[in-house]
């Protein structure tokens, strides 16, 4: 190894190495921002060191058209995905994902597509078994990718339906063009070198994304990229073998395994297993968003205390509303402890104070005055509501009624009329309760169907203790 | 099998469970973002399809490693410049509004 080649080697590690930090950086939104830089450094410092590679003449003498490739693949390819995360709108990120994620899968398969035509167009080659299997592996798991993606991208989008689309027989398509990528790859495993089963193999792999993710709903489309995401990751590790690279071998293998865990982790936090949103057909709660004054309608979601943490933590506006159950609980020490924390972060707490908060009016001012909560930060119902608009996040603790948005809209219920605070009007709501027990009045409470709405279920004083710790953590 | 493949399934198999490993427990916050910037990280791709433009010889595989160096360079560059953007959104302080963020930003 020459010592450029050597010098070129350590850099490789070095971005690998950056790509872990930078990854595990990322589990913090303290410290994320930083990740992915630390990452984006890595990757510069990789593609400079290939590209001095490259210059010196390792992989073979460079031509001019060589050259002009790569500098017009990085202008176009690059300046395409810089102007578009540059200009997209914050909504349509999850589909700007998707797409990026499509051409790196697309990237992944057309090196294994490239290798197998080289290594085919020898007459009378024969590929060795550790060439063959990442290549057809690759190409697979590329194409589906692709596809996959795309597809994902256009649900997101709009451009096609949302709702699962399900074609008479497209389960058994999809299980038949499985079998033919099967089939056609034990066929060039066992020693054949064909290039026509080799497009067999691409063709069923792309048929295959697109049959995969078309019965999927739209809500359930970030789980499915993130699938992909972890797919792309293992091509690119396969490609990594075809090329004998261990950079590529590397930073594959860790976002396939990372991809895959973080797949996991948000359909744990949608309540449903990776298989049941993959088997598809559910997963259409898009049409349930929207409706924040509407009847019942949509689940209840449920919130740790991680994330309100975050929340909290992260908001400019927090208004917190205490109710019965925080005097219960005896938690007005926990919740003046949790608005101290977050002011020494910055933000702006306040406390709406219902007129029948507590056990009595004006109960719930007393029990806060004396966990030493400054007055000035309690606000009657009049003053406070007109602030819940601009509200980042409303911390309900233990009241219920008093803030059913029924008493405002629906005629038919028992409370409708009572003044109540505007809770539903935060831009978030978070509701720290301990089961889904219907209040004082034994109604259901709209507020926690609101999509806005989290639900941190726990006693009010454990609940705190929680978002204490985990507010500190932050 | 030979020394250099042994040692690359080595490194395969640890990377993958160091992938394992470096997400714990991640906030629902950051499932996008983290997401995204795994996401840019496969863009390492892009080394490989230089690699293959290096070595082609013929229109067909001037073509098809032109595609996939475009391909991988949208999919670093683009990563990466969006997973930074949607951070942003997490400074602890925000003063005023990113001026390159749209006006309704979030979450619509």
């Amino acid at each position: 190894m020459s010592t450029l080649d050597t010098v070129i080697q350590l850099i490789y590690l070095a971005a690998a190495a950056c790509f872990v930090l930078g990854l595990h950086q990322m589990n913090s939104p303290a410290t994320a921002r930083n990740g992915n830089r630390l990452s984006a450094v890595g990757m510069a410092a990789a593609i400079a060191g290939t590209v001095v590679l490259i210059a010196s003449g390792t992989y073979s003498d460079v031509n001019t058209s060589a050259w002009i490739i790569i500098a017009a693949g990085l202008v176009v390819g690059g300046g395409l995905g810089f102007y578009t995360a540059r200009t997209v709108q914050m909504t349509a990120m999850p589909q700007l994902v998707s797409i990026f994620n499509a051409v790196g899968g697309g990237a992944a398969a057309l090196i294994a597509i490239d290798d197998y035509i080289r290594l085919s167009g020898v007459v009378g080659a024969s590929i060795p078994l550790e060439v063959s299997i990442p290549t057809v592996l690759d190409v697979i798991i590329g194409s589906i990718t692709f596809t996959g993606s795309v597809i994902a991208a256009g649900k997101l989008q709009g451009l096609i339906g949302g709702q699962p689309i399900i074609l008479p027989g497209s389960r058994i398509l999809t299980a038949a063009l499985a079998v033919v990528a099967v089939v056609a790859a034990l066929f060039l495993l066992v020693g054949n070198v064909s290039l026509p089963v080799f497009g067999v193999i691409l063709l069923a792999g792309l048929l295959f994304g697109v049959t995969m993710v078309l019965p999927i709903g739209g809500a359930d489309m970030p789980v499915v990229i993130s699938l992909l995401n972890s797919f792309t990751g293992t091509a690119v590790a396969m490609a990594g073998f075809v090329l004998s690279d261990p950079v590529l071998i590397i930073a594959g293998a860790l976002v396939g395994a990372s991809g895959a865990i973080l797949t996991k982790l948000m359909a744990d936090a949608m309540n449903r297993s990776v298989l049941n949103i993959m088997i598809g057909g559910f997963g259409t709660g898009d049409a349930a968003v929207g409706a924040s004054t509407g009847g019942p309608g949509g689940a209840v979601r449920e919130i740790g205390a991680d994330d309100a943490a975050i929340q909290l933590a992260y908001a400019q506006h927090v208004i917190i509303v205490p109710g019965y159950g925080l005097a219960v609980a005896q938690a007005q020490h926990g919740v003046r402890e949790l608005a101290e924390l977050l002011e020494a972060r910055g933000v702006d707490v306040k406390y709406a104070i219902h007129p029948v908060a507590g056990r009595m009016p004006g109960h719930m001012n007393v029990l806060l005055a004396e966990a030493n909560v400054p007055y000035p930060q309690l606000k009657e119902m009049d003053e406070i509501n007109p602030e819940f608009e601009r509200a980042d996040v409303a911390l309900v603790v233990g009241a219920n009624d008093v803030t059913n948005p029924a008493a405002r809209s629906n005629t038919a219920s028992p409370i409708y009329g009572m003044p109540i605070l505007d809770v539903d009007k935060a831009h978030s709501i978070i509701v720290i309760k301990r089961s889904m027990r219907p209040g004082y009045a034994g109604i259901d409470n709209e507020l926690y169907l609101n999509p806005k709405t989290g639900m941190l279920f726990a006693d009010a004083k454990d609940g705190l203790a929680q978002l204490v710790a985990a507010v500190k953590a932050v | 099998m030979s020394p250099e493949l042994l040692s690359a399934l080595t490194i395969f198999v640890l990377a993958i469970l160091v992938g394992f490993e470096v997400i714990s427990k991640v906030p629902a916050t950051l499932h996008t973002p983290l997401m995204s910037g795994a996401n840019s990280i496969h863009g390492i791709v892009l080394v490989g399809a230089m690699v293959i433009a290096v070595e082609a010889t013929d229109p067909l595989s001037h073509l098809l490693s032109f595609v996939a160096v475009a391909f991988a360079s949208m999919n670093v560059v683009g990563g990466y410049v969006v997973t930074d953007r949607m951070l942003q959104m997490f400074r602890k302080r925000p003063t005023a509004p990113p001026p390159d963020a749209p006006a309704d930003g979030g979450k619509g």
